[in-house]
């Protein structure tokens, strides 16, 4: 049986549910960090081509914040957390109290970067302990690396592992939006949860349905 | 990027595909992958693959994507320019790409895949006999690429650094 075969509607929900568990906590950790009511949306989870992967933040040439840090232990992955430029200055200027902070205009300054950092440590940190605590599962993140840069060349970082047994990826996708900006309906940021390929057998087991 | 009358071919992430006079050919986003342009100079040809791995034995599904490798992709673009009349050993390359998009320390051999698809690449183009005519690889910015067969120049653009030419 290839691998994408053995991936049942039954383990897609299971994964819905980390998603769910991890993204929630991580959003309210955003909203605690910065005063502000942050909504997430229900986790995607998907099996999509690599290509259809590049499609998912707005095509692979779109600029982005991007933060990405390696899970290791029991069940090992990717995680990213990926910001509009615009969404992200607005976080990161509320927060360093500088509305000239600008991603877009490098070389931005070394506060606004470490916050961006800490942010990502703080949300993945969230994200994660939810996760190991749910599952069981000894689980540690790597120090968030951040890059400012086009989505696909970002992401196709967390596409490395997979690639080797497929030309798909599960990717369990969560967005968040800001409450109360106009466009509320847009959505703003995503948290991808790409799980390596030997990880979802740890993942099942830990949840009874292996 | 390039105005011509011409249609802009893109290929995506572990895909290939060839360009013909006016056409040009096209792949965006490249990161830790290399995008390897194999050209005719004299036919106004060119080939495009979007190189994800360095070597097809990394491969463990039983069907394999020959884009996707940089040994396989190689060859299998090869016979696909030899299909359109094209003679190998009138072929040159042109590469880009192949950053490492975040630093950290890690062991896994993944985080340093960019610098590992570049040898790759070139050692299989030494194999095949085929002259690299220039390069932009490494660093850590994220690469566009789009190659012109009617001039053979390979356009790049960085979301930092702009526009250059190879």
């Amino acid at each position: 049986m290839t691998f994408n075969q053995k991936i049942t509607s039954l383990h897609l929900d299971v994964l819905k549910e980390i998603g769910n568990i991890g993204a929630a906590h991580a959003a309210t950790a955003l909203s605690n960090l910065l005063g502000k009511k942050i909504d997430m949306r229900v986790p995607k989870v998907e099996m999509v081509s690599f290509n259809d992967m590049m499609e998912l933040a707005g095509g692979s040439e779109n600029v982005v914040v991007g933060i990405f840090l390696r899970i290791e232990g029991d069940a090992e992955g990717s995680m990213f957390f990926i910001l509009p430029i615009e969404q992200a200055n607005r976080f990161i200027r509320r927060l360093i109290y500088d509305e000239s902070f600008d991603f877009k205009k490098p070389p931005v300054s070394e506060l606004g970067l470490s916050a961006m950092q800490e942010m990502g440590n703080i949300l993945s940190g969230s994200y994660l302990s939810a996760l190991s605590d749910f599952t069981n599962l000894k689980i540690y993140p790597t120090v968030p690396g951040l890059s400012v840069d086009m989505f696909g060349a970002i992401i196709s970082i967390g596409l490395i592992e997979l690639s080797h047994v497929s030309d798909n990826v599960i990717v369990i996708n969560t967005s968040i939006f800001e409450d109360g900006v106009e466009d509320h309906e847009t959505v703003r940021g995503h948290f991808f949860l790409l799980p390596d390929p030997d990880s979802f057998d740890a993942i099942f087991k830990a949840l009874g349905v292996s | 990027m390039i105005n011509s009358s011409g249609q802009v071919i893109k290929v995506g992430i572990a895909q290939m595909d060839v360009a013909k006079l006016p056409n040009t050919i096209r792949t965006s986003g490249l990161g830790s992958c290399v995008g390897v342009i194999l050209y005719d100079e004299s036919k106004k040809i060119a080939g495009l693959i979007h190189v994800m791995l360095p070597d097809s034995s990394l491969g463990r599904s039983e069907t394999i994507n020959v884009a996707k490798f940089a040994d396989t992709g190689i060859l299998g673009m090869i016979d696909l320019l030899k299909l359109e009349g094209v003679q190998k050993f009138k072929l040159k390359a042109k590469i880009a790409g192949g950053a490492q998009m975040f630093q950290f320390s890690s062991d896994k051999d993944s985080m340093r895949i960019g610098p590992r698809n570049v040898e790759a690449v070139k050692s299989e183009l030494k194999r095949q006999g085929i002259p690299l005519i220039a390069e932009d690889t490494g660093g850590n910015s994220g690469r566009t690429i789009e190659f012109n067969p009617a001039t053979s120049t390979l356009h790049i653009r960085t979301v930092n650094q702009g526009v250059s030419e190879i």
